[in-house]
């Protein structure tokens, strides 16, 4: 085997095709692990998707057809014509209740069609497929179809305006999330205003008035702690100091902001909701300030301090604008991460069930991720939709936010 | 800048203006209280937690029948009938936690690998921040994820007689997948952290790719993975929602991955997502389970810490 000049015999080292060959069957699984998080992202999408389109089988109280005036369906008759609906189809005490909560006169058109739909035809989902049933099992879609005579099908993307415009109710199809993405944005609203001053001071504080002590060392390795607690332990803290402890406030009784009886009121608000998350998140924002104040060149800071400007001139006109970027961009992620927070704002009392859409920070609330929580927790296929839809909003809510952040950031490196 | 020109413009300079003594800037002191005010509040948010935690669990432990004993070793949580035994609740989410760890551990440590000694700077750049989108996504959007797709899955494999609807198997997996982007992340930070000359040496030994991974860099590592590891244990056992959504409502002793159980999270969760009542025993013991909670989290990241301040020393 061995040519007569080589020096090397092949078998140098006999065990090498084997480091080899064992050397390429781990190279392929490390590159599959890789890839096995990324499949996993494309499958949770795909998900999403699947459950969020598809035939849904609609039976009603009332023919729709039947309440068309001349062949003007109900959806485009006008404010009287859709009074009359309502009047004709409802019992007198039903009407009285509605004319009470919001006389028909103040209604628009739009919120009279809804209020036809919802009291006359109250459609209600008779069976609902997912995508893949829809386009690849028409049989069972039909054999469906067949054992509901007078149902109407048609094809729902569950993600449609009336998701965005109705408030939360029973009724899957007429179920939205209005009230919940209110009372969402009124919280972030809270959250940002307690935890971006408060987040950043303390980073400042930390970064650039601290000398290396054991109490300032405390201060840090606290910080570090409190971001690894768990999030529904400051949901606890929430409920004991702002729910229970500072209801007074957090209620609005003490600034007479309740409506109805002060006595009745609870903490469970969504001001004690933006507390809350504003604790969470503070870890976050502080740790990500202080790594952007402490990427600032300290030629800068001396240079400032060498001409004469005092240690708070310094850190306002130098050292903040040059770390704005990092602290913006640390911010918007903490904040991300506070829309999708559930678990606290249930232990805080968010409300199960509310329609009416939250007023001020004394308002009860409920919030996106937990209409979703709720919407999942039923076993009706009808609310899985709903939520798989609400999902993709929520999704969507945060991947703009994420892409929003990164572009701030690049637009104010290319500033400097 | 302003204090330049101030001096400047003002033209005769007062004898004060020249002194270089202290001069009082009530301002500064102001907003130095303000950021000091700041600094501190993450000192009250974690003396509060263990103040309100430790106050609740402790009228909760002075309940009549209820002792920290029988709390830490009884097998049944039934508060209606005056049963506070955490074993239940410990052993899903152990179940749970496990079951992550199962398919984090592996993966992440993998996936780290693959990105630290393989793939290419670029390629590296692009996988990085796609795997972290994962941990981006909300918990409640895994819960369904458990609900809708990984439960009809294991039911589909292992028959529906075996797996039940709410099992902990699925949660588990599914928290899997939000913890691996985390020590993939933090395992990827620890083994860039080797110093290169380990590799140089090992490649001039003649040691091919994956011997100079696994026998050089991994065991150089080993204290930042073990930090990694550990992170992503504290997280899934503190992790809520989707073991709320899809391990299923009930305490029960069971070590049966396939059967529903409330993790100590998801109790929490259910209970005072319902009508609850302050000063009640119910509301009492929910504290007694968060304070056990808060101390096993921090417990093991304290540790985690220690690891990697250790590392550092170490590289050093």
């Amino acid at each position: 085997m061995n040519g007569p000049g080589l020096s090397f015999p092949v078998e140098f080292d006999p065990t090498l095709p084997r480091r080899h060959s064992s050397g390429n069957i781990f190279a392929r699984f490390f590159l599959v692990s890789t890839w096995a998080g990324i499949a996993a992202l494309a499958l949770l999408m795909l998900t999403i998707l699947n459950d969020s389109i598809g035939y849904v089988i609609i039976t009603t109280e009332v023919d729709p057809a039947s309440l068309a005036v001349n062949g003007v369906p109900y959806e485009e008759q006008t404010n009287q014509q859709l009074t009359d609906i309502l009047a004709n189809h409802l019992s007198a005490r039903r009407l009285r209740v509605l004319e009470k909560e919001t006389p028909f006169a103040d209604l628009n058109q739009a919120e009279l069609v809804l209020l036809v739909e919802q009291e006359v035809l109250d459609p209600e989902a008779a069976a609902t497929f997912s995508m893949v049933q829809s386009l690849f099992d028409r049989s069972m879609v039909n054999a469906e179809l067949a054992e509901h005579p007078g149902a109407t099908m048609q094809m729902r993307f569950w993600l449609q305006p009336g998701l965005l415009s109705n408030s939360g109710s029973s009724n899957a199809l007429l179920a939205g999330i209005r009230t919940a993405l209110y009372g969402s944005l009124w919280i972030i609203a809270i959250t940002i205003l307690v935890a971006f001053p408060i987040g950043v001071g303390a980073a400042i504080f930390l970064e650039e008035y601290t000398v290396d002590n054991a109490f300032y060392r405390l201060l840090r390795a606290n910080i570090t702690n409190l971001a690894g607690v768990p999030s529904i332990i400051y949901g606890m803290l929430g409920l004991a100091i702002f729910v229970r402890g500072m209801q007074p406030i957090t209620s609005g009784a003490l600034f007479n902001a309740v409506s109805g009886d002060p006595a009745a009121a609870t903490g469970r608000t969504i001001l004690s909701a933006g507390f809350t998350l504003a604790l969470l998140i503070l870890p976050l924002i502080i740790i990500n300030a202080q790594e952007a104040i402490r990427a600032v060149n300290p030629l800068l800071r001396q240079a400032s301090l060498g001409l004469g400007a005092t240690q708070w001139e310094t850190i306002w006109h130098h050292v903040l604008p040059q770390a704005m970027p990092g602290i913006l961009t640390g911010t918007i992620l903490a904040i991300s991460r506070a829309i999708g927070e559930t678990a606290p704002l249930v232990v805080v009392g968010a409300a199960t069930y509310i329609t009416f859409d939250p007023t001020g920070p004394f308002s009860k609330f409920t919030t996106l991720p937990i209409a979703i929580y709720q919407w999942v927790s039923r076993p009706q296929p009808e609310f899985r939709s709903l939520a798989a839809a609400s999902i993709l909003v929520l999704m969507a809510l945060l991947l703009s936010l994420n892409a929003f952040a990164i572009a701030l950031r690049n637009r104010l490196q290319k500033k400097q | 800048m302003s204090t330049i020109t101030n001096n400047a413009s003002g033209g005769n300079l007062s004898p004060e203006a020249l002194s270089l003594k202290h001069r009082p800037r009530p301002v500064e002191a102001l907003i130095y209280g303000f950021l000091f005010f700041c600094g501190i509040v993450s000192i009250f948010t974690t003396l509060g937690i263990v103040y309100e935690l430790g106050k609740e669990s402790l009228l909760f432990f002075s309940t009549p029948g209820v002792t920290i004993w029988g709390f830490l070793t009884g097998t049944r949580w039934q508060p209606q009938a005056g049963n506070f035994g955490i074993l239940p609740l410990l052993t899903s989410t152990l179940l749970t936690s496990g079951m992550a760890m199962l398919v984090a551990a592996p993966l992440g440590l993998a996936a780290a690998i693959y990105l630290s000694e393989y793939a290419t700077p670029s390629l590296r750049k692009a996988l990085k921040p796609t795997l972290e989108v994962l941990a981006g996504v909300p918990t409640v959007v895994y819960g369904y994820f458990a609900l809708t797709f990984m439960t009809p899955l294991l039911r589909a494999i292992f028959g529906k007689d075996t797996v039940e609807i709410y099992n902990t198997a699925s949660a588990g997996l599914v928290m899997g997948i939000l913890i691996l982007p985390l020590v993939s992340s933090m395992a990827e930070d620890a083994l860039s952290a080797v110093p290169n000359a380990l590799r140089e040496a090992a490649y001039g030994l003649g040691a091919t790719k994956l011997e100079v991974a696994v026998q050089v860099v991994l065991p150089a590592a080993v204290s930042g993975l073990a930090a990694a590891f550990l992170v992503a244990i504290s997280r899934a056992i503190g992790e809520t929602m989707i073991v709320a959504i899809a391990a299923g409502a009930g305490p029960r002793f069971t070590f049966n991955p396939f059967q529903a159980a409330e993790t100590m999270s998801g109790h929490i969760v259910r209970i005072s997502g319902g009508d609850l009542s302050y000063n009640s025993i119910d509301y009492n013991s929910l504290f007694a389970i968060g304070l056990f909670l808060f101390i096993v989290t921090a417990a093991i990241n304290l540790v985690s810490q220690q690891v990697v301040r250790h590392l550092k020393r170490n590289t050093q």
